[in-house]
C-alpha cells in the first residue's frame, strides 16, 4: 500500500505507453507529417475510435464497477459533440459570409452579418433567427464549458429523480433508454433550434484555418483524442483503485449491505453518474469535429446499446477491457459495414456482410455473454494464470477486474 | 441504567397482516440482549424497523442521549447514528479481500469527496489487523472473502460491525450452519462486543442463546410475549404454548 500508484498498477503504465506507441506510429505512417501509408480518412477513424474508447471507459465505470447499466451515455456523447458543433458552425459560417460581404460598397452592420449567418444556418429549417439555445455559440470558451455542462447537468437531475426513488437493474436501464430516445426525437424537431434532422454539418472545418489540410488537422484531433483518452484512463484508475472503487464495487454486488454500513449509495450513484456523463461529453466534443457531422440519430437508443455491447465483449469491470472492446468492435464494424469485406456466395444466397454484420455482432455478444463473461480481457487472465475464487456456488456477478487482483495479491 | 434505544408502540401491516403489533422494546448502553420467537413473529421485521428499512405506521423509534427519532432517517444516516446490522446471510463482498472489507466498514468519514480522497493510514492499517485477529482471521486479510469459508464469512461480517464501532449490534441469526467450535467462538465475540456497547441476538437456537447467558425477550405474533432470564422465559406458559411446546 505505501508503494506508488503506478508500482501498484502497472496495467495503467502499460496502457499509457501503448497509447503513446500507438499515437507516435499513426503519426509516422500519416500523410500530414509521416510517410503517408495511412490515408487522412483513417486517419479520422483511428481518432474516433480513440473517443469511443474514452466513452467506453466512463462506461465501464458506471457499468462495470458500479453495476448501473446505463443505456443512454451516447447521449451525453453526442450532447457533447452538439455543444462544440455550434460553435464550429457559427465561427465556419461567419468566416465565409464576412468575407462575402467585404466587397460591397456599404460595410455591412453586425446586425446584417449576424442575420446572414442566421440565414445560412438555419435556411434548411425554413428560418433565419437564432434560437436561444444559440447565445453562446459565437464564444468558444463559453462553449467548451458547455460541453461539460450540459451533460453534467442532465445527469445530475435525470441521475437525481432515478437514484433518488432508487430505480435499479432493468428499469433503470429502460428509463436511461427513454431518456436518450425522448432527447432524439426532440432534436429531430425542426424548432427545437439545432437544424431537426439536418444535425450540424460542416464541423471538420476548423474556423481561420482553411490553409491547413486536414491532413495535419486529422492528427492534431488523434493527438488531442489520445491526451484525452490517456488523463480519463489516469483519472479513472485513480478514481477505481481506492476505497472509492471498493465502494462502488461494493454497490455493484450488494447495494443494501454498502447502505447499512452507513455510505448513502444515492450519493455515489449520482456522482459516478455525473461524472461519467461529462467524460462522455468531452469524447463526444472531440469525436464530432472529426466525424464532421451530427445528427439525432446519433443519439438513438441503439447507440447506447451498442456501447454496452462493446464494453461486454472487451471485458468489463476492467478499464483495459473497455478499451479493447471499443477499439475492436467499433474497427471491425467499420471494416464489415464499409463493404470491404467480400460478399460469401452460398449459391442459393449471398450473404452481404454489409447486411450481415449486425448479426454477426449479435452472435458475438451473446456467445461473449454465455461463454467468456469477462470478454476479450479476460484472456489476459488466461495468459497470467489467474483465476477467479471459488465463490461455493453463489452468483458470478459482474466479473473481476485486473486492478481488483493485484490488490489482492498485496 | 441508562436507555440507548427505546422502541414504543410501533405496528406495521404488509399487505393486511399484521407484522408488527404495538411492539414496545428498550435496549440499555451495554447490554447484550437475545430476541427468540417462532417463524413468523416480527423478529426480522423489528431490524427492519429500526434500522431504517421498514417505515411503521403507527409507534416511536427513538435513540441515544439526545432522543432523536430514527424514523425520520436514511438506513445510511442510521448507520452511521451507531445501528451496525448483520444480516442472516454471510453479506461481505466476495469480490474483494478480507482487508478491503474490513477497511471498507472502519469508521470514517463516509461523504463521496472524502472516500475518493482516502488513502489508508498506518494507524487505519494497524487497526484493521487488530480487527482481523480479533475475529480470527489475520492471516486471511489479503484473501478473497469469497473464499472464505462459512463461518469466516460470519466472522468477518462481524467484524465489519466491529469495525464500524456502532452503539448498537443488531445480529440476526449468527450461529446458522456453524460447527459447534465455531458457535463457540461466535459466542466469545458477542459477548466481549456486549461489553462495550448494545448487542441484540436474533436467534433460533436455544443452546446457543444459552451461551450468551443473558436477557431473553420472546416475540409472538409481532409483541412482546415474555422477557427475562432464559430459565424465567422457558417456564412461562404462554410461551410453552407458542414455541417451546411445539
Amino acid at each position: 500500500m505505501t508503494r506508488s500508484f503506478f508500482a501498484r498498477h502497472p496495467s495503467v503504465l502499460v496502457f499509457i505507453a501503448c497509447l503513446a506507441f500507438f499515437t507516435l506510429l499513426v503519426t509516422i505512417l500519416s500523410e500530414g507529417l509521416g510517410i503517408g501509408v495511412i490515408s487522412t480518412s483513417f486517419v479520422k477513424t483511428l481518432g474516433k475510435t480513440l473517443c469511443l474508447c474514452l466513452v467506453a471507459i466512463a462506461m465501464d465505470l458506471v457499468w462495470g464497477y458500479a453495476g448501473i447499466l446505463s443505456l443512454g451515455h451516447m447521449a451525453f456523447f453526442g450532447l457533447g459533440g452538439y455543444m462544440i458543433g455550434m460553435w464550429l458552425m457559427y465561427e465556419r459560417t461567419r468566416d465565409i459570409v464576412v468575407t462575402s460581404l467585404a466587397d460591397v460598397e456599404i460595410p455591412p452592420t453586425p446586425q446584417e452579418i449576424s442575420d446572414a449567418i442566421g440565414n445560412q444556418i438555419f435556411g434548411v429549417v425554413g428560418s433565419s433567427d437564432f434560437p436561444a439555445v444559440w447565445a453562446f455559440a459565437p464564444s468558444l470558451p463559453a462553449q467548451l464549458a458547455l460541453v461539460v455542462l450540459v451533460p453534467g447537468l442532465l445527469a445530475l437531475v435525470f441521475g437525481w429523480l432515478a437514484f433518488r426513488s432508487r430505480v435499479t437493474g432493468v428499469y433503470l436501464s429502460i428509463l436511461t433508454q427513454a431518456m436518450t430516445l425522448a432527447l432524439a426525437l426532440y432534436l429531430f424537431q425542426n424548432d427545437s433550434g439545432l437544424r431537426g434532422n439536418n444535425g450540424l454539418s460542416g464541423l471538420q472545418n476548423l474556423p481561420g484555418a482553411d490553409t491547413i489540410p486536414q491532413s495535419l488537422i486529422s492528427l492534431w484531433f488523434l493527438w488531442g483524442s489520445a491526451l484525452a483518452l490517456g488523463l480519463g484512463y489516469l483519472l479513472l484508475a485513480w478514481v477505481v483503485s481506492g476505497k472509492f472503487g471498493s465502494v462502488i464495487r461494493g454497490i455493484r454486488d450488494d447495494e443494501a449491505r454498502v447502505r447499512f454500513l452507513g455510505y448513502s449509495v444515492e450519493g455515489y450513484k449520482l456522482f459516478v453518474f455525473v461524472l461519467t456523463a461529462v467524460i462522455a461529453g468531452i469524447a463526444g466534443a472531440l469525436y464530432y469535429p472529426q466525424a464532421g457531422i451530427i445528427n439525432p440519430a446519433e443519439l438513438a437508443p441503439i447507440a447506447s446499446v451498442y456501447l454496452a455491447v462493446w464494453v461486454a465483449i472487451g471485458g468489463r469491470g476492467r478499464l483495459y477491457g473497455a478499451v479493447i472492446g471499443a477499439a475492436f468492435v467499433s474497427l471491425v464494424s467499420t471494416w464489415f459495414t464499409s463493404g470491404q469485406v467480400p460478399p460469401v456466395d452460398l449459391g442459393f444466397y449471398t450473404i452481404n456482410w454489409v447486411d450481415w454484420w449486425q448479426v454477426v455482432l449479435g452472435l458475438s455478444f451473446v456467445l461473449v455473454t454465455i461463454y467468456a463473461p469477462k470478454g476479450i480481457a479476460g484472456l489476459f487472465d488466461l495468459a497470467a494464470g489467474r483465476f477467479p475464487p471459488r465463490r461455493h456456488g453463489a452468483a458470478l456477478g459482474p466479473d473481476d477486474g485486473a486492478l481488483r487482483e493485484k490488490e489482492a495479491e498485496e | 441504567m441508562s436507555t440507548l434505544l427505546e422502541v414504543s408502540g410501533v405496528s406495521v401491516t404488509f399487505d393486511g397482516f399484521r407484522a408488527i403489533n404495538n411492539l414496545s422494546f428498550q435496549i440499555g448502553k451495554a447490554e447484550l440482549r437475545a430476541i427468540i420467537g417462532p417463524n413468523g413473529a416480527g423478529k426480522t421485521t423489528f431490524m427492519d424497523i429500526v434500522t431504517g428499512k421498514t417505515r411503521p405506521d403507527t409507534g416511536r423509534v427513538i435513540w441515544g442521549d439526545k432522543s432523536v427519532s430514527l424514523l425520520k432517517m436514511s438506513e445510511a444516516q442510521i448507520a452511521r447514528a451507531g445501528v451496525g446490522r448483520k444480516f442472516q446471510r454471510p453479506t461481505v463482498f466476495e469480490d474483494q479481500s478480507v482487508f478491503d472489507n474490513l477497511l471498507l466498514a472502519l469508521k470514517k468519514d463516509r461523504g463521496p469527496f472524502p472516500v475518493l480522497f482516502y488513502r489508508s493510514s498506518a494507524r487505519d492499517r494497524e487497526r484493521v489487523e487488530e480487527l482481523a485477529g480479533e475475529i480470527g482471521l489475520a492471516d486471511q486479510l489479503p484473501r478473497k472473502s469469497g473464499e472464505l469459508s462459512h463461518g469466516q464469512k460470519q466472522w468477518l461480517e462481524i467484524g465489519m460491525l466491529l469495525a464500524q464501532d456502532p452503539q448498537l449490534l443488531l445480529v440476526d441469526e449468527p450461529a446458522a450452519g456453524m460447527t459447534l467450535e465455531e458457535r463457540e467462538h461466535t459466542t466469545d465475540l458477542l459477548v466481549q462486543a456486549a461489553k462495550t456497547r448494545a448487542v441484540v441476538v436474533v436467534e433460533h437456537d436455544m443452546e446457543f442463546v444459552r451461551r450468551l447467558n443473558c436477557k431473553v425477550t420472546v416475540l409472538h405474533e409481532g409483541a412482546v410475549l415474555a422477557e427475562g432470564g432464559l430459565d424465567h422465559v422457558t417456564a412461562n406458559k404462554d410461551v410453552i404454548d407458542v414455541y417451546l411446546g411445539r
